[in-house]
């Protein structure tokens, strides 16, 4: 709720300062676009002058000191390593919310949210060292080389786990009581109440926190950098070591030059207009909830 | 029947996560806890980290967060003070506003880290510095930053508002000595999950803050943080694995402090709230 205050000139001023401070973020934003577009832009002109603008997205290697900037073997790579994360954790996030919203006892629950709260919280290059030191040595006792798309898969799942898990029972506690009361009086079992009531209910929280997951997994550098191999090849089997976008971006701005350093920064453009397709996804989501409860 | 067994299944999955978040909890505590001890805190590292201590790296990224807290605090708190207080209802600046801020909040670290690398190190000329790492991470955590103290602010009860404009006080006035002081604790939260995020980011410090791990000398110098050092350990040097992973127990217990003083400060305040209402 916002109030009329009265007119005072100290109030304008600061309102001025703040303003102004506002559009900094703006300019923030602006900026960066800027600084990602600029600097990618040799690459877009050296694309421009040899006249293949299919190269980028083609399969002819990605070659940078002989001028080949075949960027798709790590689009796929970063969307399997996604994909697969995402596969591994919804079912297990969803699972824990449903059972921490729904079968822990509250001291239980109370154990098992701050459990994942503290968990969320872990750094990525933690997870990437645990992965490197013990999951990528046994994936290699059972399929050499062990450093594979399914330990970039785990490790991931393992980071986005506690995320999909608390956004999940925030989404279910979030459906309001009359409707599972309604579920209760007509004497309908436990698990029929959630699969069919509340599930459908917290339907689109439930998404937006699994979008949200989503663009945290395909940002993700460090922990996937660790333990994925980083050979840069089309991801044909889970245990073939596979580069993605990002931590190709983390190997070679030691050591890249021109336009080498422009592919750089236009992988991470593309990145960047990922991962918000996926926040405007997730933001969509959850503002359709929001009217939906309006209305009933 | 069929009951019993969903319920079983899903306490499964619970049971599953935090055993496997345990696993990996445990295991830098187990490989870690032996390593750690004054002198490792203490002493410069040796041998590329793989003898010594971590002494410079702590001091690194502490000027590294301090940095980036004195850059995003008070933009942050103007903008969230203008967005709740200031703003008008349904305007299309507050509202663009709101959405940039998701966007930021959503960009990749590692994009950050470019963005870093291409202004503050090339194009102002700080070079692989602390103060460009500082500013890199100040940047990427003001849009959550924003959002927390937001919302921390949105929640003051409006009863406050009213009673500061009943007795005549100005809007700055009231903000300056009712509002803010009564959404202190979120604001304190949202800097603890601030800090937390920036204490935990590498991909965005690589190519801003640099690798050289001797003490700095000033805020131009290179210098490594914990995760970076973490990484660093872990992927270059061969035998640097206990080394890595008591760096990585002091990270995570660095992190896990101010996550839980987050929390407590969180709870503490809706307590209060319910009590004032």
């Amino acid at each position: 709720m916002k109030m009329k205050a009265v007119n005072n000139r100290s109030d304008q001023n600061v309102r001025m300062v703040l303003v102004v401070l506002a559009s900094s973020t703006a300019l923030l934003l602006a900026m960066i676009i800027a600084f990602l577009f600029g600097e990618s832009w040799p690459l877009f002109a050296h694309i421009w002058n040899d006249g293949q603008w299919g190269d980028l997205l083609q399969n002819n290697g990605w070659y940078p000191l002989e001028g080949h900037f075949g960027m798709m073997p790590m689009i796929l790579s970063s969307l399997a390593v996604t994909v697969g994360a995402l596969v591994v954790a919804l079912p297990l996030g969803l699972g824990s919310a449903i059972f921490l919203q729904f079968y822990a006892t509250p001291v239980l629950a109370k154990g098992f949210g701050t459990l994942l709260n503290l968990l969320a919280g872990i750094p990525s290059v933690v997870f990437g060292l645990w992965g490197l030191t013990r999951l990528v040595p046994m994936i290699a006792q059972w399929q050499p080389p062990g450093a594979s798309l399914l330990a970039a898969v785990l490790v991931l799942s393992l980071m986005i786990l506690p995320t999909i898990a608390l956004t999940s029972s925030a989404a279910l506690s979030g459906v309001p009581s009359d409707i599972t009361a309604g579920g209760k009086a007509l004497g309908l079992r436990r698990m029929t109440r959630i699969v069919h009531i509340s599930l459908p209910a917290a339907r689109s929280g439930i998404i937006s926190g699994a979008l949200l997951a989503t663009a945290r997994a395909l940002g993700e550098t460090m922990a996937v950098l660790m333990v994925a191999g980083n050979v840069v090849q089309n991801p044909s089997g889970l245990f073939e070591p596979v580069r993605v976008l990002t931590a190709n971006i983390a190997l070679e701005m030691a050591y890249a030059m021109d336009v080498h350093r422009a592919s750089l920064f236009a992988s991470g453009l593309l990145l960047t207009a990922l991962v918000w397709f996926l926040s405007w996804g997730a933001h969509r989501m959850t503002k359709s909830q929001v009217k939906e409860h309006s209305h009933g | 029947m069929a009951d019993r067994l969903f319920a079983w299944s899903m306490s499964t999955c619970a049971f599953l996560v935090v055993l496997s978040l345990l696993w990996v909890l445990g295991d830098v505590v187990t490989e870690g806890l032996p390593h750690i001890s004054w002198t490792f805190l203490f002493s410069a590292p040796e041998n590329a980290g793989r003898a010594g201590g971590i002494a410079p790296i702590l001091v690194s990224t502490f000027w590294i967060l301090l940095i980036a807290l004195v850059v995003a605090l008070p933009i942050g708190l103007s903008v969230a003070v203008w967005l709740s207080e200031f703003a008008p209802v349904n305007s299309r600046f507050a509202n663009n506003t709101g959405i940039v801020l998701d966007i930021l909040a959503g960009v990749p670290s590692i994009v950050y880290g470019l963005f870093g690398n291409a202004f503050f190190s090339i194009y102002l000329g700080m070079g692989f510095s602390l103060l460009s790492g500082g500013l890199t991470l100040a940047c990427m955590i003001l849009p959550i930053f924003v959002r927390t103290c937001e919302s921390g602010l949105r929640a003051v009860n409006n009863d406050w508002r009213r009673g500061a404009l009943s007795l005549g006080m100005t809007k700055s006035a009231a903000i300056w000595h009712i509002i803010l002081p009564g959404a202190r604790p979120a604001l304190v939260a949202g800097l603890i999950l601030g800090l937390g995020r920036a204490t935990a980011e590498t991909a965005a410090l690589l190519y801003t803050s640099g690798y050289v791990d001797r003490m700095p000398g000033s805020l131009l110098d290179s210098g490594r943080a914990l995760s970076v050092h973490i990484y660093d350990l872990s992927m270059n040097v061969t035998g640097g694995d206990t080394a890595a992973y008591a760096s990585a127990l002091v990270l995570v217990i660095l992190i896990m402090t101010l996550s839980i003083l987050a929390q407590g400060m969180v709870d503490r305040w809706f307590k209060r709230r319910l009590v004032v209402s």
